[in-house]
Parts: C-alpha cells; sequence; structure tokens
C-alpha cells in the first residue's frame, strides 16, 4: 500500500492505472472497461459524460493556454467516443493574488474555444483559496453530449480484429514540448508550438463518411504508447507500429534526443488514434487530411494476432522491441 | 554512455554557444573546445560541448557504408 | 538530424546486418561498457537482428547504476538540512537508497531541483547566496569535465555556496578488472563518447595486457552494428587492436582541454562501483586547489550502513555475469515503479533495458 501520492501517479502512466484500478473504481463500483467518457443511457437515448482537471504550467504557451485546453481537452474527450459534444461546465479554483488580466484572457480563450468547437459553457463555479493553496490557477471541466445509436463500439473497441489499421492525425509530441519549452528550467527554447485543438469536426466528417471506425481515444498523458497498451490490454489483441510511419517534428526529435524523451510517450491535446477497419485506412486518410487539423495524418501500423496484448515497435532499421506502458514522468537523462 | 548528441552552433558569447538541435536552441559551454565557430558541428552532453564533429571523417564513415552496400548489391 | 538520420538509414543497417551474418563463422560475446549503448541497442532493436551466436552483454556502463547505495544515502541525508539546495542530473531523482530516494524526499518537502548541466547548478548557488548548494555529480570520463569547468567557474567568482558531492568515476579500472578476472569475451565496444574525451589510445591496455581487442562505437544503429562486424574480423584474424569506428568523434589523442579540466580539478580516489568492490584509483574528487569545493569535506554528514537486498542481482548483472532474466526479482517484484536496484531504476540500467523491451519474448 503508498503512502504518499507522488508526481508518478499523476503522470497518465502505470502507476496512474493501478491508482485509479485499486482505489477509485473499486470503490466507487465503476464498470470496466474505462473509456474516456462514460456512456449513459437515458430514456431511450445515450449520453456521454466526461471530467478533467487541467493543470497545466506555465499556464500560457506557444499555441494556448490551461483555458483553451480545458474546453478542447474535455471536447475531445466526449467526440472520440463518437458522440457530439454539447455543453460543458467548468469549475475555477483560484489563488489569492491572481492577477486579474491573467483570468480575463484565459476566460477568452475559453469562450474563443467553444464558439470553435460550438459547444456552449452553461454552469460552472468558482473558488478562491489563500496564498500558496494552490498554483496559480487550476480548472476542472465537465462535458456531455449527445451518443448517435451504433456507435458505442467506437469507445469500448468491442469491434476491433487483426487487420484493422491504425492512423494518427498529426506529429506527436509537440503540445508536451511547447509546454517543457515554455516553462524556462529545461534549458531550451523551441519554436513548437501546441497542438492543442478541438477535434470534434475533424472527427465528424470521418463518421459521417465511414462506417468503419473500430475505435477512437485521444492521445492525451501517457502519450500513443499509454493509448496503445491501454488498448491492448482491453482487447486482449496485438499490436504492431512501425516507428518510420509515425511523423515527427523535427525540434521535437532535437528535444528528444537531447533529453532522453521518446516521443512516443509524450502528452498531446490534439492527437487522437483512430483504428480503421475493413480497409477503410485510405478513406479515413482522405477525410482527415483535408483538413488543418489532420494534414499530417498517417497510418502507422496494425492490430494482430501475434503477441496478444502486447505492444511491438518495428524500429527504422528493421528490428524490433516491445513499446512497454509508460511509468512514471519522463525526466531528462544524461547518462 | 552518456547522453550525447551532434548540434549546430547557432551564436556565440563568450564562453557559451546557442546550439540548435533540429531548430530546439540549446545553451552550450564551449569552455572545452578550441576554435568554435558558427556552423560548426559538437557533440553536446550535459550542457557542455564536448568535441567537435568532424564533416571530413563522417563524410567518410558514410562513404565507406555505401561502398559496402553498393558491393553487396553487384554481387 | 544531421549527423544522426543519415546513419539510421535502413538499406545500410540491412547492409550490415548481411555482412555480419556472413562474416561470424562461430560465437562471439561483446561487452559494452556504456549506458548510452546499453540503451541505444535496445531501442534500435539490435539483439532481435543479430543472429544468436553473437551475444552482446552489458558491463559496468551506467554510471547510476554502479554507484554505491551510500551515495543516495548521502544525498538524502544532505536534502534534509534545512539551508541545503540539492541539484542533480534527472536519472538520480528514483534511484532508491537504503530508506529513500530523491524523488520522495522532494515529495515530503525538500529542496531537490533538477539539472541539465552543472553550470545550471552553479546559478542556483548564485541566485541563492543564503543556502549551500549540492550537486551531485555523477557520470565518467564525458561528464566530469564540465564539473570540472563549473567547478572551475565558481573559484574564479570566489562563489563560497557551491559545492560538489561526487560519484564521477574512470572507466579503465573497471574495464581492467573485468578483462583480468577472465570472464569469457572476445572483445569489447568502448564507449564513444568516454573517448571522445579521453581519446581512444586509453584503450590500448585492453589487446596489449589481455589479448582482447576493441572498437570505439558511435550510437547509431549503423555505428553499432559497423563496430560488431569490425570486431569479429578482428577475432577472425585473432589480431586483437584498438580501432575506432567513430570516427567523426574520437581521435587517439581525445580532447586534451577537457582531459585538462579534470587532472586539475580532481585527484584521483578509491571509490565503490557496485558489482565490484572498491576499486582503487578509479574515482574522481574535487583537490588539489579545489578541495574546498568537496561537498563530503565542507558539510558534515553521516549515514547508517545498510546491507544491499541479497536478492538483487545488480553486482553479477554489471559483471556481465547474468542476465536480468537470471535474477529472482526481476519483473516479479522489482521493476521501473518499484525498483529494487539501480540497474532497474535507471533509464540505461541493463534491466531497465530488458524489461522496457524484451519482457515477455
Amino acid at each position: 500500500m503508498i503512502d504518499h501520492i507522488t508526481l508518478d501517479h499523476g503522470s497518465g502512466g502505470r502507476q496512474t492505472h493501478e491508482l485509479i484500478r485499486n482505489l477509485f473504481v473499486k470503490k466507487f463500483g465503476m464498470p470496466e472497461p474505462l473509456t474516456d467518457s462514460a456512456i449513459l443511457r437515458s430514456q431511450g437515448r445515450s449520453y456521454v459524460f466526461t471530467t478533467d482537471a487541467y493543470v497545466v504550467d506555465p499556464l500560457f504557451f506557444p499555441g494556448g493556454d490551461i483555458g483553451k485546453l480545458a474546453v478542447c481537452g474535455t471536447v475531445n474527450d466526449l467526440a472520440v467516443s463518437g458522440a457530439k459534444p454539447e455543453y460543458i461546465a467548468c469549475s475555477f479554483i483560484i489563488e489569492e493574488g491572481f492577477p486579474a488580466e491573467h483570468l480575463v484572457k484565459i476566460v477568452d480563450s475559453m469562450a474563443e474555444e467553444a464558439l470553435k468547437a460550438g459547444v456552449r459553457i452553461v454552469a460552472g463555479d468558482t473558488k478562491v483559496v489563500g496564498k500558496g493553496k494552490c498554483d496559480k490557477i487550476f480548472i476542472t471541466t465537465s462535458g456531455t453530449g449527445i451518443l448517435e445509436r451504433g456507435r458505442e463500439h467506437i469507445s469500448t473497441g468491442t469491434r476491433i480484429k487483426p487487420g484493422d489499421k491504425l492512423i494518427i492525425n498529426g506529429p506527436p509530441g509537440n503540445h508536451s514540448i511547447a509546454v517543457l519549452g515554455a516553462r524556462n528550467n529545461l534549458s531550451f527554447t523551441t519554436p513548437v508550438i501546441s497542438d492543442c485543438a478541438s477535434l470534434n469536426h475533424l472527427i465528424s466528417g470521418v463518421l459521417d463518411r465511414c462506417n468503419e471506425v473500430h475505435f477512437m481515444r485521444d492521445l492525451t498523458r501517457g502519450g500513443l504508447a499509454g493509448v496503445l497498451n491501454e488498448l491492448a490490454e482491453m482487447t486482449g489483441k496485438g499490436i504492431t507500429i512501425d516507428e518510420a510511419s509515425v511523423p515527427v517534428d523535427e525540434p521535437v526529435k532535437g528535444v528528444c534526443e537531447m533529453l532522453g524523451f521518446d516521443p512516443l510517450y509524450l502528452a498531446n491535446e490534439g492527437r487522437m488514434l483512430i483504428v480503421a477497419g475493413n480497409d477503410s485506412e485510405s478513406e479515413i486518410l482522405s477525410v482527415l487530411k483535408s483538413d488543418p487539423l489532420g494534414r499530417e495524418s498517417a497510418v502507422i501500423g496494425e492490430i494482430t494476432d501475434a503477441k496478444r496484448y502486447s505492444v511491438v515497435l518495428k524500429t527504422a532499421g528493421g528490428g524490433t522491441r516491445i513499446l512497454d506502458m509508460p511509468s512514471g514522468v519522463q525526466l531528462p537523462r544524461i547518462c | 554512455m552518456c547522453l550525447s548528441i551532434p548540434v549546430k552552433i547557432i551564436t556565440i558569447e563568450g564562453s557559451m554557444a546557442e546550439v540548435s538541435a533540429g531548430g530546439t536552441i540549446f545553451k552550450a559551454g564551449l569552455h572545452m573546445i578550441e576554435n568554435a565557430n558558427v556552423g560548426d558541428y559538437v557533440l553536446l552532453h550535459a550542457g557542455f560541448a564536448i568535441q567537435k564533429i568532424s564533416e571530413e571523417e563522417a563524410e567518410e564513415t558514410l562513404r565507406i557504408l555505401r561502398e559496402m552496400n553498393d558491393a553487396m548489391k553487384d554481387e | 538530424m544531421k549527423y544522426i538520420d543519415e546513419y539510421r538509414d535502413k538499406a545500410l543497417i540491412m547492409n550490415l546486418v548481411s555482412r555480419i551474418s556472413t562474416a561470424a563463422n562461430r560465437e562471439y560475446k561483446f561487452m559494452e561498457v556504456c549506458g548510452g549503448h546499453t540503451a541505444a541497442i535496445h531501442r534500435f532493436g539490435i539483439p532481435s537482428l543479430l543472429p544468436d551466436y553473437i551475444s552482446l552483454i552489458s558491463g559496468p556502463g551506467c554510471p547510476v547504476c554502479v554507484t554505491g547505495t551510500d551515495f543516495i544515502d548521502k544525498a538524502v541525508a544532505y536534502s534534509g538540512l534545512e539551508d541545503v539546495i540539492i541539484t542533480t542530473f534527472g536519472d538520480l531523482a528514483r534511484v532508491p537508497g537504503s530508506s529513500s530516494t530523491l524523488q520522495k524526499q522532494r515529495a515530503s518537502g525538500s529542496d531537490i531541483r533538477i539539472v541539465f548541466s552543472s553550470l545550471e547548478a552553479l546559478d542556483a548557488a548564485r541566485s541563492n547566496p543564503g543556502k549551500k548548494v549540492i550537486f551531485l555529480g555523477i557520470g565518467f570520463e564525458t561528464t566530469a569535465p564540465g564539473t570540472a569547468v563549473t567547478v572551475k567557474q565558481a573559484a574564479e567568482e570566489h562563489i563560497d555556496n557551491f559545492f560538489v558531492l561526487s560519484a564521477h568515476k574512470i572507466m579503465p579500472p573497471a574495464m581492467e578488472t573485468i578483462a583480468g578476472e577472465g570472464t569469457k569475451l572476445d572483445g569489447f565496444i568502448c564507449p564513444g563518447h568516454v573517448a571522445a574525451i579521453t581519446g581512444s589510445s586509453m584503450f590500448s591496455f585492453l589487446p596489449e595486457k589481455h589479448n582482447l581487442g576493441c572498437v570505439v562505437a558511435g550510437f547509431e544503429p549503423t555505428d553499432l552494428l559497423h563496430a560488431i562486424l569490425m570486431l569479429i574480423e578482428q577475432v577472425n584474424r585473432g589480431e586483437p587492436e584498438v580501432r575506432i569506428q567513430y570516427t567523426r568523434a574520437v581521435t587517439p589523442e581525445g580532447n586534451l582541454v577537457a582531459r585538462n579540466n579534470i587532472s586539475e580539478v580532481f585527484t584521483l580516489t578509491d571509490a565503490y562501483w557496485r558489482g565490484f568492490g572498491t576499486i582503487p584509483a578509479s574515482g574522481l574528487t574535487p583537490g588539489n586547489a579545489y578541495e574546498m569545493f568537496n561537498a563530503e569535506n565542507a558539510i558534515p554528514v553521516s549515514i547508517q550502513y545498510h546491507a544491499e537486498n541479497r536478492m538483487c542481482i545488480c553486482a553479477e548483472i554489471l559483471r556481465g555475469l547474468n542476465d536480468p532474466a537470471d535474477c529472482p526479482l526481476f519483473a516479479e517484484i522489482c521493476s521501473p515503479e518499484n525498483p529494487v536496484g539501480a540497474c532497474m531504476v535507471s533509464s540505461e540500467g541493463t534491466c531497465n533495458a530488458w524489461y522496457k523491451y524484451k519482457r515477455g519474448r
């Protein structure tokens, strides 16, 4: 039994999953599989419901801020379940002394992003705590939307079969590197811009045109490797990824090579994984690429029968290795 | 052992330089490099440039590898 | 990225693999002594490309792994002092000490900061004149010169609140021990970045005293495969020698300025290596005119002796005598989240690499 909660428990990797499973799921009696959004049924209709907290540091970074994240993160959780996001509620915990001007900027970002995503912020709460009792501002958003009939499998992956292809909508890692670069204590400056964006319009474009989407999930903490391992565990299938097919932006690669990060493990806020069944990947790709948020989409791997429950990476040179579940927070290494 | 990658010197000020890794800029101490110039490639390790990359030797290594590859293709 | 991508070319890699298979006409066992090589070999899936009869063994090349628990215990003890700021490379944060880790200490309120360079640690000293900043100096000959430069800078600026707790070590004595004790090896893959500093001639004792060939290798897949091919050819010819594969960064003499920095600031001391015990003249400690920067001289701290976990075989793994799979704790009790030994927690430890990249195959 752990006696202190550490940063590892919040990193989205193995320790987070263990904490969730052994404490929250157990005590709350939550049904598995755990999906990004809960699917609820009421009077013959299906709704999705989700919640997320935003504690990003720094608050403002190239490509966005905590406000924008608070909206698009929750919109994405709803949208990757196959639902149409509709309503958001948000609560603020603000540290005494926080500059009002920053709060206005953040709220403006939220309003702007909500407009872009076509969702309405309809309820909220505000608390202020004494200086030092929270780090500037924390935002929690909850969201809900309607799930059309016949789309439940998109979050549970029940239709996934060997041979299905895996698609990502752009290079992973940009959000993490943009935020780290803005933090000023990791000794680098980078032109990388966060990928944070509301993906619901992109997704509805795909779902309207194509019936063979077998699964979707957005890549947040734990990155691509996290989602792939969750998927392998959920479905009991094997997954193979072709490293050379995963697009990575040069400046992101530069940071990763230098600090020992693996872009496949970095957090994103505008990237998702789509599992395309029955040879539908070309069609899905063409829909994605016609949208600015999907311009660099690529097929990166497939579901296999071999090596069940595990994710195998084919390296650029033809070798293979396991792509393990992320563990803890990635720290820079020297040696 | 040591996480160290080739980076390009972008600016030099005294014994510190700004170096680029794929477009991300890091700071590097040039204390151990003689005659460093903007445009040179160095190995960056733990905030210091530890050695210059020799362009000629790099080319030579690639030439050898490519020759080996071509030779086998002809066999 | 220049000087990286070209050396990851798939066709060149496959060609080298093919040449290796052709040239290899018996079993070969090569040891690398560089955590960066351990990580690169596994990251690029090199073992999956080589035939079974070529074994790559990891030796004591991970500076975090070979550092004794004492070092972490001292750092933890220092971190408990009111006026101390610990500055460290990220690698050390989760290494288990006898009773705690730096990460746990930070969770309990100690001022522990991850730095990318010793220069940042010196910055912390400048900005916190009322505190004592202790930099945890870890790493081999690649990293030690940087610490030396920073110590010299501190001396020049008369900064009196900057200290180094050094676990810096030099490679040859450990390699000598391995070569001398008759571990069945056919050659060494020598560390490319250590050699960039020290020069390749430092390894001449291997062929001269021990009849073992060695090739100084870079860190990209073609570098490693090319080095392995060169070693196989040496063994086949029966002519052990020191060769440089990583010619774009390594020369026989190395970086003289860096070497001079090391000898100016550090003195050679006995050092404890996990798996080897104390090896004479293998550690680097601030000395000569720079003695006052040695944290252990300047700030007294006491720790208790604790025995290492008896079931942990990090020691044997670091000497290349066992694989992680031979350890009863591997993947059962010992994992990157719950490391028992340093080999599992360091991102360049052998057990860590096996766990991440090979477990379950």
